[in-house]
């Protein structure tokens, strides 16, 4: 029971942060972007390749503490964050702002959903199909609670890692989006629009920071998904249905709504595993959309439809 | 003359491929082109009507529900009811809400069908897939050739009477009505005409082609698997409309087989030119390929090959000829 909950939330973390750049992105730029996820797979695979690199100079990366990874980890997650960044606004001025300014909102999901396969294979043609790893050490779990107690809690020392620095980025978010002009550009173009652009809100800008805030945001979640199971080029195809089911669970352009979505739908995920078998256990992100849309199409803390 | 042999049985196997593609696109374009609904699951609709006409025709396997071994008509009736079936259950949920929606969930839908593909091994087959699905009429012809040129005119047929079909749907009052809508909601409302309605009769419809497709294919090839599903196939067949000209259902037909040629003499040159270690590798630059192709129209001819009638019925067409 305890241990269902704490991988729920485990990967409701990684949910989460995925889906608050899939939220920022809808309500901002106003589509539902099919490539989201394969920014999460890129945010991996640089992270991997620059740890590589700096493994090469230094030498073996050395754990830190009880963690399986060290300081070149840490650096490597910030270049693949640069480097989503710098991937998410080459899209942007390659292919969706030409369509934007054409105002073709169906076009422009439907190149996300090209942009996707290309980006997909392009890393599958690079790196190839067999599942890599960012540290082959072995890590015992840290019993938290004993077996006795609502069957126990073993958790690793990255597990707390990774649930540490989701909770200082969603903190960060909220600082930016609340204390800072541009992160409340960001809101009020969100809201609306054309009331931001004529009270002299730079949309342009926004947009930038936009994609600048989902695509660190997915590299995070990349690196944490490849921490704590494995790298695959499948990595962010795979997440990409609990990513839109957590934005919309959470109700679209609401950060808090995708961060509390992205736990609900961890932690459904989590325990329907021994309900119905670990096999189905990416379906229950399609149960919880359905009942979402029939329910509460708004989400839980959406105001519009 | 082995040579020509093989050239014609390649080029029946090509033509009934893209025949079969050319149905499925139809039954998009009547979503897309004409309702401007956005379906992302179109591989998941295929597959289901492919695994529901095998499942209901194939003979006895052991450990595996089914062996039902009705006619192969029945198996593609219930492949189209299928597939209709689950485009009804995606449809009520989304086609109320914003077009995005329908895209997540069809997404969502083709996700868990993979899913299901690949784990319910005793109604799929699993990893592994169908096999031994019966081929109509396969005892009444001698030699794959000839039985592939019987198929290629079934398909040819099936597909000619689809066309007919949907170009008779599109031009009639409720066509009309799909356009309307597509192009402004409010202003078909206020007419009393109901989105949703007419919305999920035309997503329905559609799907039921694609399910159609799907049991087509199934009983082709002899053989599915769930890799034979894959988002890749969604893809095509985009690509297939998009380049023909959405909104227009000779394009649809057309797109279908100048996409798919594409993609089979992409695939044959890669393999020639790409030492054979490289191989697999070199699938992937295929789709990059395709995928570069849809974006680039996207951008440059978001029209297609051939685009949209404006006049589509024939009494305003007269009408407009007079004047």
């Amino acid at each position: 029971m305890l241990q269902l909950i704490a991988d729920g939330v485990v990967i409701g973390s990684i949910i989460a942060l995925g889906a608050i750049g899939v939220t920022l992105v809808y309500s901002i730029l106003r589509f539902a972007n099919f490539g989201h996820g394969e920014l999460l797979t890129w945010g991996a695979y640089l992270a991997w390749t620059a740890l590589l690199g700096i493994v090469a100079v230094t030498g073996p990366m050395q754990p830190l503490g009880p963690l399986s990874f060290g300081w070149p980890l840490m650096a490597s997650l910030l270049a693949a964050a640069g480097g989503t960044v710098v991937l998410a606004l080459l899209l942007d001025r390659l292919v969706f702002r030409r369509l934007r300014r054409r105002g073709n909102a169906i076009g422009l999901i439907m190149a996300s959903f090209g942009v996707a396969l290309v980006l997909r294979n392009l890393l599958q043609f690079i790196f190839g199909a067999v599942p890599e790893f960012y540290s082959r050490e072995i890590q015992v779990a840290i019993r938290l609670v004993p077996r006795d107690v609502l069957g126990g809690l073993r958790v690793t020392a990255d597990q707390l890692f990774v649930l540490g620095l989701t909770a200082v980025s969603v903190v960060a978010l909220h600082l930016f989006l609340t204390r800072t002009t541009l992160g409340k550009a960001m809101r009020a173009t969100s809201v609306n629009p054309q009331l931001a652009r004529v009270t002299g809100i730079d949309v342009d800008k926004v947009i930038r920071a936009t994609w600048i805030v989902g695509a660190v945001l997915a590299a995070v979640a990349g690196v944490f998904s490849g921490l704590t199971a494995q790298l695959r080029p499948q990595l962010g195809l795979d997440l990409l249905l609990p990513l839109f089911a957590a934005a919309i669970l959470g109700g679209i352009g609401s950060v808090y709504g995708a961060v509390a979505g992205g736990l609900i739908v961890g932690l459904a995920e989590s325990f329907s595993v021994p309900l119905v078998g670990a096999e189905y256990r990416a379906a229950t992100a399609f149960v919880v959309l359905i009942a979402i849309l029939l329910v509460r199409p708004t989400g839980l803390f959406g105001e519009k439809a | 003359m082995p040579d020509l042999v093989g050239l014609l049985s390649y080029g029946t196997f090509f033509l009934v491929f893209a025949a079969v593609f050319a149905i499925i696109v139809l039954g998009l374009n009547l979503q897309w082109g004409f309702t401007g609904l956005f379906n992302v699951g179109v591989a998941g609709f295929v597959a289901i009507g492919a695994y529901t006409s095998a499942i209901l025709t194939a003979p006895d396997y052991p450990n595996q529900v089914g062996g039902f071994g009705l006619p192969i008509i029945v198996g593609w009736i219930g492949a189209m009811l299928a597939s209709g079936l689950a485009a009804l259950v995606v449809g009520i949920a989304a086609l109320r809400l914003r077009h995005d929606y329908l895209a997540i969930t069809t997404f969502g839908i083709a996700v868990t069908i993979q899913l299901v593909a690949l784990n319910a091994k005793t109604l799929t087959g699993g990893p592994f897939g169908l096999q031994f699905i019966p081929k109509p009429l396969v005892g009444l012809v001698n030699g794959n050739l000839a039985w592939n040129a019987v198929y290629l005119a079934i398909v040819a047929l099936i597909l000619g009477l689809a066309y007919l079909a949907i170009e008779r749907l599109v031009r009639s009052p409720w066509g009309r009505v799909l356009r309307a809508i597509r192009e402004d909601e409010t202003a078909a409302a206020s007419l009393g005409k109901k989105a949703f309605r007419f919305r999920l009769e035309a997503f329905v419809i559609g799907c039921m082609l694609m399910g159609l497709g799907g049991a087509l294919y199934a009983h082709f090839v002899g053989y599915i698997a769930p890799e034979d599903f894959l988002p890749i196939l969604t893809f095509q067949l985009w690509t297939m409309l998009i380049v023909g000209g959405s909104g227009n259902n000779r394009g649809a037909i057309i797109g279908a087989f100048v996409v798919w040629a594409l993609w089979t003499l992409s695939g044959g040159v890669l393999r020639e030119i790409i030492p054979s270690e490289y191989q697999a590798r070199a699938a992937t630059l295929q789709i990059v390929l395709i995928g570069s192709l849809l974006v680039g129209i996207l951008l440059v001819r978001p029209r297609g090959l051939l685009g949209e009638d404006a006049v589509v019925s024939r009494h305003a067409r007269a009408s407009a000829g007079e004047s």
